[in-house]
C-alpha cells in the first residue's frame, strides 16, 4: 500500500504542475474565501460554463440572475435551502457541458481520471445530497441482501441449516454505513478547517462537498457487494482490492491537493488515514455480513484417545 | 387637484358590472352539517372512499380525485395486516429471524416519508400527505402477495413453493411500483423522473424481500 500511495503522490506532483501551467482548468483562485458560511456560497464563474440553464423547479432560478454569484441564499431552517441540494438531473437535457447530473457524477466516481479532481470537475459549488443519501441507502440494502443470499448458498444442503432472514443485520448495516458516510466527512472537514487556520491552503472544501465525494465514492461497492455473493475467497479479495483502488483513488485525488501545502508528514498521515478508514469499512463489511466460504475437501476425522471422533473443520 | 377636475365619465358610455357575487353550487359538505347525519352514513362514506382507492390501485389510472381526497386509513390497515402476517416466522435462539412488528412499521412509514421528502425536494408538485397516501395504498398488491405466500407455505416449503412465491412476489412488486409511479412520477419535471422513481423501486424491493424471505418456524 505504501508503494501505491507513493506512486499516486508522484502522479499528483506532475498533475499539479500541469494544472498550475493551465490556469483555465482550475476554478480556484487565491481570493476564494477559506471560510464558507453555511448559508452563503459564492459560485465561481468559469468561462464557458453556463450552469443555470438547467435549473428546473427550484426557487432560486429567478434569484440567480439577480444575485450574481449568490446561490444558496435561503436560511438553513427553511425547506428551500435543502431544495437547492437536490438540484440535480438524471441525464443531460442539453448539449452544454454539464457535470451536475447524477449519472455523470456516478461515472466520475467509478472511472477516476488520474489528475482530475472529482470535486473540482463534477461538484464544484453544487454539491447535492441526493447522491450520497440514496447511494448509502442502496448500499445498506445491497449488503444486507447479498450477505443473506451468500450465506444461504454457502450453507445450502446442510441438514442442520435452517434459513433465517437475519433482519437485524439491516439495522447494523444502516448504522455503520451512514455513520461512515456522514461522520467521517464531518471529522475530516473539521480537521481541514483546523489546518487551514494554521497553513493557508490553496484548496478548501465545504462540508457538503466532502459528503458528496464520500457518498459517490461508495457507489463502486454496490456492484462489489452483489459480486461478493460468489463464495470464493480469492474472488472476494480481488474485488475488495479492486474497488478499494478505484474509490480510494477518487478520495486521494480529491484530498491530496487540500493537504499538499501542509507539513509533509501531516499530509501523508491524513491521506493514509482516509485510505485506512475506507479499507477498514470495506473489509469489515465483507467479514461481518458474508460468512467465510468453506472448503470443499471433506473434513479430516482425527480419532481421539478416548474413542470419540473429533471432526475438525477448516475455515 | 386641478387635473382631476376633467375626469368624468361621458354619459354615453355605459358602465356596468355586478356587485353581487354569483351564487354557484355549494360543495355537498356545506349543505348539511355532518354532525346531524347518522353514524352509519359517515362511516360508509369513508369506507366507500377507501374502497374506491383500493380499486384505483388495482387498475391504475390517472385520477385527480384519488389524489385530492387523500386518507391514511387504507395504508394503516395494509401496514398492520402486513406486519401481522410477517410475524410467526423463524426466530431461533440467536434472535436473528425476520423483522419484528415495529421494524415493519418503521420501514414502511419512515420509508414513505423519506420518499415523499425526496420527491418534494426534487421539485415535485404533489403534497406531502397525498404522496404518503399513494405510497401506502400501493402496498396493497404486496399484502395480497404475503397472503398468497402464507397460504402456499401451509402446503409445503420446498423448491416448488419457493418458485411460486418468487413469481407471485415478483409480479406484485412490479404492480406496486408501476401503480405508484403512475401517480407520483407525473408531478415531476421530466429530467428528474428517474430520480424519483428509483427510491420507490428500492422501497417496494425491500418490502418484497421481507415477504419473500419469510420462513415459518
Amino acid at each position: 500500500i505504501a508503494c501505491l500511495v507513493m506512486y499516486l503522490f508522484a502522479e499528483f506532483d506532475d498533475a499539479a504542475n500541469l494544472l498550475a501551467a493551465n490556469p483555465d482548468a482550475t476554478t480556484i483562485s487565491i481570493d476564494e474565501p477559506v471560510e464558507i458560511p453555511k448559508n452563503q456560497q459564492s459560485r465561481l464563474q468559469e468561462p464557458g460554463r453556463e450552469e443555470d440553464d438547467e435549473l428546473l423547479g427550484t426557487d432560486d432560478s429567478d434569484k440567480t440572475e439577480l444575485l450574481a454569484g449568490q446561490k444558496k441564499s435561503a436560511p438553513f431552517w427553511t425547506f428551500e435551502y435543502y431544495q437547492t441540494f437536490f438540484d440535480v438531473d438524471t441525464y443531460q437535457a442539453s448539449t452544454l457541458l454539464q457535470r451536475r447530473t447524477v449519472l455523470d457524477r456516478i461515472k466520475g466516481s467509478v472511472f477516476p481520471v488520474p489528475g482530475k479532481n472529482f470535486v473540482r470537475l463534477y461538484i464544484r459549488s453544487n454539491p447535492d445530497l441526493y447522491g450520497p443519501f440514496w447511494i448509502c441507502a442502496t448500499l445498506v440494502f445491497t449488503i444486507a441482501v447479498s450477505g443473506n443470499l451468500s450465506n444461504f448458498f454457502i450453507h445450502l444442503g446442510k441438514p442442520t441449516y435452517h434459513y433465517v432472514p437475519e433482519f437485524r443485520k439491516v439495522s447494523i448495516a444502516a448504522t455503520t454505513i451512514y455513520a461512515y458516510a456522514w461522520l467521517v466527512p464531518l471529522a475530516l472537514w473539521g480537521f481541514l478547517m483546523w489546518r487551514n487556520s494554521k497553513v493557508m491552503n490553496i484548496v478548501s472544501y465545504s462540508f457538503l462537498e466532502i459528503v458528496c465525494v464520500y457518498g459517490y465514492s461508495l457507489f463502486i461497492y454496490i456492484p462489489t457487494a452483489i459480486l461478493w455473493i460468489i463464495p470464493q475467497k480469492v474472488v472476494r479479495w480481488v474485488l475488495v482490492v479492486f474497488s478499494l483502488c478505484l474509490s480510494g483513488s477518487v478520495l486521494v485525488m480529491t484530498f491530496w491537493p487540500a493537504v499538499r501545502d501542509d507539513n509533509r508528514r501531516i499530509a501523508v498521515a491524513t491521506v493514509a488515514t482516509i485510505l485506512l478508514l475506507h479499507a477498514l469499512m470495506a473489509v469489515g463489511c465483507l467479514a461481518y455480513f458474508f460468512d467465510a466460504p468453506e472448503l470443499d475437501i471433506p473434513p479430516p476425522i482425527i480419532p481421539a484417545h478416548n474413542g470419540t471422533t473429533v471432526v475438525t473443520k477448516s475455515h | 387637484f386641478p387635473g382631476l377636475a376633467d375626469v368624468s365619465i361621458p354619459q354615453d358610455i355605459p358602465v356596468e358590472g355586478e356587485i353581487t357575487v354569483p351564487v354557484g353550487s355549494h360543495s355537498p359538505d356545506e349543505d348539511y352539517s355532518t354532525l346531524d347525519e347518522p353514524v352509519k352514513d359517515t362511516i360508509m362514506r369513508d369506507l366507500k372512499a377507501v374502497g374506491k382507492k383500493f380499486v384505483h390501485v388495482m387498475y391504475p389510472r390517472k385520477s385527480s380525485a384519488l389524489l385530492r381526497d387523500w386518507d391514511l386509513w387504507g395504508p394503516l390497515v395494509l401496514c398492520v395486516s402486513l406486519a401481522l402476517m410477517l410475524q410467526g416466522g423463524s426466530a431461533d435462539s440467536k434472535d436473528d429471524g425476520g423483522p419484528q412488528f415495529a421494524e415493519v412499521f418503521v420501514i414502511i412509514w419512515f420509508g414513505a416519508v423519506v420518499i415523499t421528502l425526496n420527491s418534494k425536494l426534487l421539485g415535485g408538485t404533489i403534497s406531502f400527505f397525498q404522496s404518503l397516501c399513494v405510497l401506502g395504498y400501493c402496498v396493497m398488491p404486496l399484502t395480497v402477495a404475503m397472503l398468497v405466500c402464507r397460504l402456499v407455505l401451509l402446503a409445503g416449503a420446498g423448491t416448488i413453493s419457493f418458485i411460486i412465491r418468487l413469481i407471485v412476489v415478483g409480479a406484485m412488486f412490479g404492480w406496486s411500483t408501476l401503480a405508484s409511479t403512475a401517480f407520483l412520477a407525473d408531478s415531476q419535471p421530466p429530467n428528474r423522473k428517474a430520480l424519483v422513481v428509483y427510491p420507490i423501486f428500492l422501497f417496494y424491493f425491500v418490502i418484497s424481500w421481507m415477504i419473500l424471505t419469510f420462513t415459518p418456524q
